[in-house]
């Protein structure tokens, strides 16, 4: 017996800016018409909050007068969405098949002790996330990570240590 | 326009059909039997499931390489069908073995065994070995609330629960969450049935094929309270039970059996045996007060029954800013609950904390509505337990009663002298029609020379009729079903609404086709005999207007003084909270 992945849309955990219920309600009174636009709305909303806490769906029903099972339904259906706060840097890790077979699933398994989380995780400190992702057209350099939009081909496990530093070191210089 | 005709073959059948029809529509028409699982066509009340997601009722279409699902795919011109090829029923069955191989083996001691559609399938299609062992589901199940049990490891994902929440009843509560292998039903944010903003109706329940949701047994409760001599215990039976539990022990839908009712209920060894009626019969004297002065005294119009406990919910998480417009009057068989420990209690020197008051309800919502905070204050519970139609059945069957056999017998006095008029409350337009006939006495002085008012009788989602009283045209509104309640609500709170007085059920068809009723399996049929059989049993009664029951008149006079007083408010009326809508 398996036990499917838990579910559960934690609410944000501080309140949420309003200014930005604000660009979201702005830009969902612009469209011509909110019928079929869920997921068009969902994902401004995520480009908006970063992520789509219980609030931000629940605003989104209320707003298109849906149910909030509609909205919860179409969230849970997609991974692009996420119900998680992001962290500062999202590390993504191909495990597409050229990374897998050249030893993604290592790489990612070093990544997640290194950082004590686990897959769309994030660190308590905030700083990094973790995704495992699908090919990202960079086959030729398997195995590859990205740290945000900044690709590291032929990883090697012993490279990680050094990746994340250089992460920790800008944000204390910043 | 008339429908283009088209000539199809079925089982090497020639047939003329309407263009347009699906195959299993044709299939139907032509007597060939294909069977479905997931597809559910409850036309009458205006939903169909035809998610095709159990293909189960996939048929061989000559032509085409694949399998086509009947109950969504349209008949065309010319099109050679073949419902029965070896092809096609080897196919059927891997698709229900599918379904067995992740579903929990467990039909000895599942509460819908005998009565699960994908059992009766299994049988149907001769299957003797779940030939794949896979991954099975094993997900929480949720018994947060006092009425509903969702177990989603004994959901096929068929989504019937899905339509008639979201279609019929618009509730929008249970919505398919996730993906692929990990996919379930269950409310926004996989929050419990008990926080979601769910009335418990209980129409989902009337329509899962499966186990995966259910009513909350409190069959236990019942013995225990039966079996423990220190218990007074008292047993009410709402209107619609007693033209249906028959359906449980082969009887045809819509014969009466109130007589072995009675005499069943009396055997099992309740102490007294009362009937719902009887508080129907003063909830009309409350009510009709209460219209009649909101009449006179410019109150606030319409009024709206609040008999209907899912349907007092979802006015409290969909409406909040109308909670003005229900009558404050408690459901019949909460009032009963009150008159049961003070009145009867008093009368007959028993102590009301001994009493113990057993509701059996075509209805889930009341197992909920009988745990309400305002309901359930002063400590003692007004209401102690609530069955449904189906648990008294399985109890009756336990208890080795024979109840096809049952000589008649009557209620127990004072608590069960009932009208006529209380028996329509168990279908749609019934308390509206009760409320009239009391109503109409009342405001004219004058005797109602035809008690039935036919025009608010019917199945039509939303119906309307106009009596005359005195020099006031008085609209009535009726609706069943959430859905249609929806519409004249908003009609309400946009100010448009042209009604006085208005009656709301939750449930297609009123109290009969209640979600604790015995399952309809998508024959809305059953329903209608139901209805009729309600109104037959009204035409039965010696007396067929509320407050004409002697033994309400001597509550008036012997305890609660008049209607809308000092003693009936505090006892019999209650009040309503807003609910946030998730």
């Amino acid at each position: 017996m398996t036990r499917p992945v838990e579910i559960s849309v934690p609410k944000a955990a501080g309140e949420l800016p309003n200014e930005k219920f604000v660009e979201l309600e702005k830009y969902i009174d612009n469209l011509d018409t909110t019928k079929g636009a869920l997921i068009r709305i969902l994902h401004k909303a995520q480009q908006i909050f970063g992520y789509l806490p219980m609030e931000v769906q629940l605003f989104i029903a209320r707003k298109l007068n849906i149910p909030g099972s509609e909205v919860f339904g179409v969230v849970s259906f997609y991974s692009y969405f996420s119900t998680q706060p992001s962290g500062k840097h999202t590390i993504s890790v191909c495990m597409g098949t050229a990374c897998f077979v050249r030893g993604s699933d290592r790489i990612h398994e070093k990544l997640k002790e290194e950082l004590g989380i686990g897959s769309n995780q994030t660190t308590d400190d905030g700083l990094f996330t973790i995704k495992d992702v699908r090919c990202i057209g960079a086959c030729g350099l398997a195995p590859v990570i990205m740290v945000d939009d900044k690709v590291y081909g032929r990883v090697t496990e012993e490279d990680l240590p050094e990746i994340l530093n250089t992460y920790r070191q800008k944000t204390i210089d910043s | 326009m008339a429908l283009k005709n088209i000539n199809i073959t079925i089982n090497g059948k020639n047939l003329t059909v309407p263009e347009g029809i699906t195959i299993l529509e044709a299939s139907n028409r032509a007597g060939v039997k294909i069977p479905t699982l997931c597809h559910l066509d409850l036309h009458d009340l205006k939903m169909v499931n035809k998610t095709a997601s159990c293909r189960v009722c996939i048929v061989e279409a000559k032509g085409r390489n694949t399998l086509v699902p009947a109950c969504v795919t349209k008949v065309y011109d010319g099109m050679d069908i073949r419902t029965n090829s070896i092809r096609a029923i080897r196919a059927r069955r891997i698709a229900v073995e599918l379904l067995l191989s992740n579903h929990p083996n467990e039909c000895f001691t599942c509460p819908k065994n005998m009565d699960c559609e994908l059992q009766a399938l299994a049988a149907e299609l001769g299957i003797r070995e779940i030939k794949w062992e896979g991954e099975k589901i094993d997900l929480p199940i949720d018994t947060s609330s006092f009425a509903i049990v969702k177990n989603p490891n004994k959901c096929i994902m068929c989504r019937r629960c899905e339509t008639m929440c979201n279609e019929v009843q618009t509730c929008g509560i249970l919505s398919a969450i996730s993906r692929g292998f990990s996919s379930f039903v269950g409310p926004a944010f996989n929050i419990s049935m008990a926080e979601s903003s769910c009335t418990y109706c209980g129409q989902c329940v009337a329509v899962c094929p499966t186990a995966a949701l259910t009513e909350v047994n409190n069959t236990d409760q019942v013995w225990d309270a039966i079996n423990d001599p220190d218990k007074y215990v008292i047993v009410q039976t709402a209107p619609a039970i007693r033209v249906a539990i028959g359906e449980l022990f082969g009887m045809e839908a819509g014969t009466i059996v109130t007589g072995k009712l009675v005499t069943a209920l009396r055997m099992m060894g309740f102490d007294k045996v009362f009937d719902t009626d009887f508080s129907a019969d003063l909830t009309i004297m409350e009510e009709a007060s209460e219209l009649i002065n909101r009449l006179e005294n410019n109150g606030r119009l319409p009024m709206l029954t609040s008999c209907c406990p899912a349907w007092v919910k979802f006015i409290e998480h969909q409406f909040p800013e109308l909670l003005d417009v229900p009558s404050t009057c408690k459901s019949p068989h909460i009032m009963f609950g009150t008159i049961a420990k003070t009145y009867y209690a008093e009368k007959n020197n028993i102590d009301p904390d001994k009493i113990v008051v057993v509701s059996v309800m075509p209805c889930l919502a009341k197992k909920a509505e009988a745990k309400r905070p305002e309901l359930t204050k002063d400590d003692a519970n007004n209401v102690d337990i609530v069955i449904t139609t189906r648990e008294l059945g399985s109890m009756l069957k336990e208890a080795g009663i024979n109840f096809n056999t049952l000589p008649d017998s009557e209620f127990d006095n004072p608590l069960g002298e009932s009208t006529g008029a209380s028996v329509i409350f168990g279908t749609t337009g019934g308390v509206i029609e009760a409320a009239i006939r009391t109503a109409y006495e009342w405001m004219t002085g004058k005797e109602l020379e035809h008690v039935e008012f036919t025009q608010l009788r019917g199945m039509e989602g939303i119906r309307e009729g106009t009596v005359k009283i005195n020099d006031i045209d008085l609209n009535i509104g009726i609706a069943h079903g959430l859905g249609n309640a929806r519409k004249l609500l908003e009609d309400i709170r946009d100010g448009k609404s042209k009604y006085h007085a208005i009656e709301i059920m939750a449930c297609p068809g009123g109290c009969i086709g209640g979600g604790g009723q015995p399952y309809h399996h998508g024959n809305i049929e059953i329903i209608k005999k139901r209805q009729q059989a309600i109104y037959n049993e009204d035409k039965n009664k010696a007396i067929r207007k509320s407050h004409e029951n002697p033994y309400i008149i001597k509550l008036y006079e012997e305890y609660l003084g008049k209607p809308l007083g000092h003693k009936s408010h505090d006892l019999l009326h209650t009040y309503y909270t807003a609910k946030e809508k998730i």
